[in-house]
């Protein structure tokens, strides 16, 4: 999974795509998530980093992880592979 | 360094929410650092809001419409001229193009420049010819045909899927979903714009558009694509966004390349999900919205100026992306005498 280069995040979780001129707005844990995804982080480095940092069972970040990855395709923000 | 000064006269001043291009060339003229300019507004009617919009022009004329004969029109230029010694005009309304066309070579013999498509360029890239100019130039554009009478509308279950786009030759498009609404958007445009109208295959996607200046020998001097972030009921951006968008601009260089294109234009194209791009219409002239390309680093307008006067001028290298644009509307006080001067005398 590897975030497009060109996509911008801002430090309040604002982000920007500058060939398609859309923009989404993230909460902090989204863009927690997405900063890793842009700094090249695996799967297993971001959720090693998550459970970490967060109090939380594995299941439910697991799901809600492939949800937000799967709206980050959807939206055309992923380096396709 | 000093600037050069220059009397340039300006069409399209109606900036309503059908806006012309003149007034953001006026606002892009007056923001140039090389060019110190007196605008010459050239208006077809009284209440055309550029004429009444401060530091906006220097002084209006009222022109006849070019369908009233292009003598009158070109006698009223040359009336202009002898009073205002108009060195550069643009051009910005589409009714307008071809007489200014035909009229270059007697205008330029007066000292007035003009920058804009030679006729067969113009021709070619016309509504109607859209498709033949999509597959001389190798550029996708949606199946097309011009109709002319209620007859053709009949046959048009033949050749296309509902719903499709009925567009009038110079302005105004409207979706039709049945024959019906065809019937009705047909009587609406031939009434405006004759005919033909054009009907056109509706590809589904993102509307993007890039205004473009190219030098007439090949090169493009700027280009800054935009998305439309809001659209009026009449499809008019009110809102946009510049894009950093590599294959829109390479669409656009090679078509100024393979076209020679002279002149402003506006490529108005749609982007489909799957990445690909369709060229629906090629606007001769700069568009209403180039103002956004000035905040983004490229004064087109300026620069198409300077190729009008046989300035060389290098082209732009880049723009700012994410650079945006909101219309807003706003209430201009006016007196009775400045409507009554216009109407009058034809002068303000």
């Amino acid at each position: 999974m590897k975030l497009k280069s060109n996509i911008a995040i801002s430090d309040s979780g604002f982000i920007f795509d500058p060939v398609s001129g859309d923009s989404y707005t993230l909460n902090p844990i989204g863009k927690e998530i997405l900063s890793l995804l842009k700094g090249n982080k695996s799967d297993k480095e971001i959720s090693d980093f998550i459970f970490e940092k967060y109090d939380i069972e594995e299941s439910i970040f697991e799901k809600n992880y492939y949800d937000f990855i799967g709206m980050l395709s959807h939206h055309n923000l992923l380096e396709e592979l | 360094m000093t600037k050069i000064k220059l009397n340039i006269g300006v069409t399209g001043l109606n900036n309503t929410d059908n806006p012309g291009p003149g007034v953001p060339v006026i606002r892009s003229l007056r923001e140039s650092k090389d060019l110190d300019v007196r605008i010459i507004g050239l208006a077809y009617e009284n209440l055309e809001p550029g004429i009444y919009m401060e530091n906006t022009v220097d002084k209006t004329y009222q022109i006849p419409y070019p369908s009233s004969g292009s003598q009158a029109f070109l006698d009223r230029i040359e009336y202009i001229h002898s009073k205002e010694n108009l060195n550069v005009i643009i051009p910005n309304f589409d009714a307008e193009l071809n007489t200014f066309m035909l009229a270059e070579a007697r205008l330029k013999e007066i000292g007035i420049n003009i920058y804009l498509p030679t006729l067969e360029q113009f021709e070619e890239r016309s509504k109607t010819n859209l498709p033949k100019f999509g597959e001389k130039y190798g550029i996708k554009v949606p199946f097309s045909k011009s109709i002319t009478s209620y007859a053709d509308i009949n046959n048009l279950r033949n050749h296309f899927d509902y719903p499709l786009l009925v567009k009038g030759k110079f302005y105004d498009a409207y979706l039709a979903y049945n024959p019906e609404q065809v019937i009705n958007h047909f009587n609406k445009i031939t009434a405006k714009w004759g005919v033909p109208v054009i009907i056109q295959e509706f590809i589904r996607g993102t509307e993007v558009n890039v205004v473009a200046l190219g030098d007439g020998e090949g090169n493009t001097i700027g280009a800054v694509p935009m998305r439309k972030q809001y659209i009026t009921d009449k499809g008019k951006a009110w809102g946009g966004i510049t894009l950093g968008d590599e294959k829109m601009l390479e669409i656009t260089k090679k078509l100024i390349k393979n076209t020679k294109w002279r002149g402003g234009m506006e490529l108005e194209m749609i982007k489909t999900i799957n990445n690909e791009y369709y060229l629906i219409e090629i606007n001769p002239r700069i568009p209403a919205w180039v103002y956004l390309a000035v905040g983004a680093g490229q004064n087109i307008p300026e620069a198409l100026v300077k190729l009008s006067m046989g300035m060389r001028v290098e082209p732009y290298k880049s723009y700012d992306i994410g650079k945006m644009f909101i219309r807003y509307s706003y209430d201009m006080i006016g007196d009775i005498s400045q409507f009554e001067k216009l109407s009058m005398t034809g002068e303000l």
